[in-house]
């Protein structure tokens, strides 16, 4: 299981890369929630998976999945769509100001 | 702190109140207060010679970090003191005649004085410090003080041109030596020159040594003008003349000999040679080539300026010579004369070539130029000029009684006793020395002649100069007629007093020997060094009389192969060849930034795992695979394939969406009941804003992007989606020590009080996290409320 996780993952990173190389801030975007979620998966993975119950304690005497990574987890989510959001109002900022959504066209010049 | 440290010091402790003094007294020169202070030192150092001659060394040492062995040690001996001396003496010599020279109601002087005494002091410094890390702090205080010089009239382009490139040159040197340093320390475990002498078998049989020694020579060679590092100097002499005089042809030039003098015996115990031939052979060379330049020179400062640098390759060629002496156990050892005629030398060079920049100075001074082609004639208008220059000049040919010919002599002597030498295949090649010395010593012969008949013989050419030239003033005339007195003193004396100084000099430079000097005008019939002298003061007067003859010579040699062009060539060179570099991939696209950051994770990465053999693949520990797992995992797959193709943002939304929410089925499968909660939520709010923004984005979701640009970004994002499988695959594999998480386990309920073991960890064991995750949160809110609020820019343009 481990191992066909770590190929979804292997799959989730590269599609986040590829998108992170266009032209398009939108496709950036969308590649950074790409990448959270393949950074999450892997942090679970890493953990090891279906050890056992879910992590509360009235569960007598069954072992349970480490809780240590889903708090990591947790806050890794708010923390990425915390930046997402940002990330978007700033895109949208941007193509106010600048027209444009292409990140070639938004090249700095030289003074 | 003794007396002797406040000595090194005065010059840098009178430089802070030179500007108070030139603001507030106007109507004395400011030369006047700073000529006090060299002239109390020269008093202060004289009083050390009686104990010097006798052969006692002065120690003080004053600590300044001593963890790291750097401590402020003062030592005199004779070389030190020989230097001290002469930086000293000259020292008050040049600020008397810039009295006079310089302007008091034209010239900046307090600039002008306060770097002179940063000069003086970090002289004094480098010649009498005893630690090397000190010494290379003066060093660079020589360095930097003689940029400010020779930049002194900052409005003129060629100063600016002189000033940076003696800096780059003796800079480059100076950060060699820094380096050799650090190797002796490495090798004698001290900084101290004195202790470093003791321990010499372990130095001299280390690895480092050569590397030291030819960072050492690096070092002395930028200083000292030597061959190929010359070319600062000519340059240099844009400075005032007062500086030419005292720094480039008494003191600062003289740094490199120091230090080749003060190392010597350390370096020339080096077994193979190398000392001997580099210091010997890159000091002849120097001496032949700066003579033969020097001919062709037409400006009286850039003459001395080469002959400087002929001079300083003649000391040096000595000082490479006499370090064979070590090699050579005789009963009455040979070589050691060429120490002796090294230090004689270094004494009278300073002597002649002051008194002659001096000449230059007033000669410019009195008629508005330097150019020798239309100078001439001045003999019976400044007869006392004239009889310095007279004085200066046929001294430094070498033609008797001046002193300049008796050290002549004693070169040739050395040079002769090279051929005596069977070490280090001197057998061979060592006849060059003598070869090479004759024929530096008609050059210098011509050169000084140009310089005195030139200037003052012939006729006068009233109609090209700018003043009607007279005497010069007699303040400026007392320096000149010091040095050419001493020239001529030295010339008639040149045992007693000073022969025991030299002595006691000479065995500084070498500790193991004894010297005798005895210094005589008369060798005998019988010795090559008279054939030599008058062969050289023939054919010297012969190539003189028909210099316009052979001058063409000089138009043989390609402009383009001299080591100026080289120079200038090679600063734009590097110029340009940085900016290409930076140009070259510093494109401005944030594309290439990140391919590169993905190149270089894909390529460390990917050798660290190769190199260290990390990977590999434990199949005992796994969990199994069920079919929902297989079905989610073909979500995700589809989702992503979807994205990537989609044409549309209203499909790579929605897919993005599907993507997150598989994952919070996944937490759900993987029994993460808080993930999975907080994962749907926020993939529904964030779908949601995706939907917001990008209603107001351009409906265009895809730009047109080639072929090759495609495959490339497929190339690497397929190579950073396999490293990351392959990490998290062999890490998984490779499991080191047990999870820490029993703790947690066992101790949600009692004592934290709670049941959700995820929940009790991110507020009560781990709450620092959640304190700054909600701050995450909130300074997003306020980052997203003052981009939509805060619209400056676009109201200021209304």
């Amino acid at each position: 299981m481990e191992i066909l996780m770590a190929i979804i993952i292997g799959v989730l990173f590269a599609t986040a890369t590829y998108l992170f190389l266009s032209k398009s801030i939108l496709r950036i975007i969308v590649a950074s929630g790409l990448l959270s979620h393949g950074a999450h998966l892997l942090i679970l993975t890493m953990g090891g998976l279906k050890k056992g119950a879910v992590p509360l304690v009235n569960q007598e005497g069954i072992p349970v999945t480490d809780p240590l990574p889903q708090a990591l987890i947790l806050t890794a989510i708010v923390i990425s769509f915390g930046v997402t959001a940002l990330f978007l109002v700033l895109a949208y900022r941007a193509y106010q100001e600048l027209e444009t959504d292409n990140m070639d066209e938004m090249r700095g010049t030289e003074e | 702190m003794s007396l002797l440290h406040l000595a090194i010091l005065a010059p840098f402790i009178f430089a802070i109140i030179v500007p108070t003094l030139y603001k507030y007294i106007r109507k004395i020169h400011t030369g006047w207060f700073v000529f006090i202070v060299p002239v109390i030192l020269f008093g202060y150092f004289s009083r050390f010679l009686p104990d010097i001659i006798t052969g006692k060394t002065v120690l003080k040492t004053f600590a300044w970090i001593p963890t790291l062995h750097i401590n402020f040690t003062a030592k005199i001996d004779g070389l030190g003191l020989l230097f001290a001396l002469l930086i000293t003496g000259i020292g008050a010599l040049v600020v008397l005649y810039s009295i006079y020279y310089l302007s008091k109601e034209k010239e900046q002087l307090n600039t002008f004085y306060v770097y002179l005494l940063l000069f003086m002091g970090a002289m004094l410094g480098v010649v009498l410090s005893d630690n090397l890390i000190v010494l290379y702090m003066f060093w660079e205080f020589t360095s930097f003080s003689s940029f400010f010089l020779i930049g002194y009239w900052f409005d003129r382009e060629r100063s600016r041109y002189g000033a940076q490139k003696s800096m780059l040159i003796t800079v480059l040197g100076g950060l060699c030596l820094l380096g050799g340093i650090i190797l002796l320390y490495i090798m004698s475990g001290t900084f101290s020159i004195g202790e470093m002498i003791t321990n010499v078998d372990v130095i001299v049989n280390h690895d480092l040594f050569l590397f030291s020694m030819i960072l050492f020579l690096l070092g002395a060679f930028t200083k000292s003008a030597q061959f190929p590092f010359y070319i600062w100097l000519p340059d240099a002499m844009e400075a005032p003349t007062p500086v030419s005089a005292y720094l480039h042809s008494a003191t600062m030039v003289k740094a490199g000999i120091y230090l080749v003098a003060r190392m010597t015996p350390i370096f020339a115990f080096d077994p193979t040679g190398t000392w001997v031939w580099l210091v010997g052979g890159i000091g002849i060379f120097t001496l032949f080539w700066g003579s033969f330049n020097a001919v062709k020179q037409t400006d009286l400062k850039a003459i001395l300026a080469f002959s400087t640098v002929s001079q300083l390759g003649l000391i040096m060629s000595l000082l490479g010579v006499g370090a064979a002496a070590v090699h050579f156990e005789l009963d009455e050892n040979i070589y050691t004369v060429a120490i002796i005629a090294a230090v004689f030398h270094l004494i009278n060079h300073a002597t002649f070539k002051g008194s002659l920049f001096m000449v230059a100075g007033i000669v410019d001074h009195e008629t508005g130029t330097r150019d020798i082609r239309k100078l001439g004639g001045l003999m019976s208008m400044m007869p006392v000029t004239f009889t310095i220059a007279f004085i200066g000049a046929f001294s430094m040919a070498g033609i008797p009684p001046f002193n300049g010919f008796l050290s002549k002599e004693m070169f040739f002597t050395g040079m002769v006793h090279v051929l005596q030498l069977d070490i280090f295949n001197m057998e061979t090649f060592g006849v060059i020395f003598p070869v090479f010395a004759w024929i530096a010593s008609v050059f210098t012969f011509v050169y000084s002649m140009i310089l005195v008949w030139k200037t003052f013989g012939g006729k006068i050419q009233l109609e090209k100069l700018e003043k009607k030239p007279h005497e010069a003033p007699i303040g400026m005339l007392i320096s000149p007629v010091i040095l050419a007195s001493l020239v001529v003193i030295i010339g008639l004396f040149p045992n007693g007093l000073l022969g025991r100084f030299i002595e006691s000099i000479a065995h500084a430079i070498l500790p193991t020997y004894e010297f005798e000097v005895h210094i005589s005008h008369w060798h005998g019939w019988f010795t090559p060094e008279l054939y030599m002298t008058i062969g050289v003061i023939g054919i010297g007067l012969l190539l003189y009389f028909t210099l316009s003859k052979w001058t063409k010579v000089y138009d043989l040699f390609p402009k383009k192969l001299t080591l100026n062009q080289m120079y200038d060539a090679f600063i734009p060179t590097l110029e340009s060849g940085s900016s290409f570099f930076i140009k070259s991939h510093m494109t401005g696209f944030i594309r290439s930034y990140l391919a590169y950051i993905f190149v270089f994770f894909i390529g460390a990465l990917s050798f660290t795992i190769w190199s260290t053999g990390a990977f590999r693949v434990e199949t005992t520990n796994l969990a199994e695979i069920g079919v929902y797992e297989v079905i989610l995992a073909l979500l995700i797959i589809i989702g992503c394939v979807t994205i990537i193709f989609a044409k549309s943002r209203l499909t790579s939304i929605i897919a993005l969406g599907s993507v997150g929410y598989t994952v919070s089925l996944f937490f759900v499968l993987f029994r993460a009941p808080d993930l999975a909660l907080t994962q749907l939520v926020i993939e529904t709010i964030s779908v949601a804003l995706f939907l917001l923004a990008f209603y107001h984005l351009p409906k265009n979701f895809r730009h047109k992007e080639s072929r090759r640009f495609k495959l490339n970004n497929a190339l690497i994002s397929v190579g950073v989606g396999v490293v990351v499988t392959i990490i998290a695959i062999a890490s998984y594999s490779t499991k080191l020590f047990d999870s820490i998480s029993e703790y947690y386990v066992k101790h949600t309920y009692d004592p934290a009080g709670g049941e959700n073991m995820v929940n009790v960890i991110l507020v009560d064991f781990r709450g620092f996290d959640t304190l700054f995750e909600i701050s995450v949160l909130a300074i997003a809110g306020i980052g997203i409320y003052g981009l939509i609020k805060l619209r400056l820019a676009r109201r200021s343009e209304k």
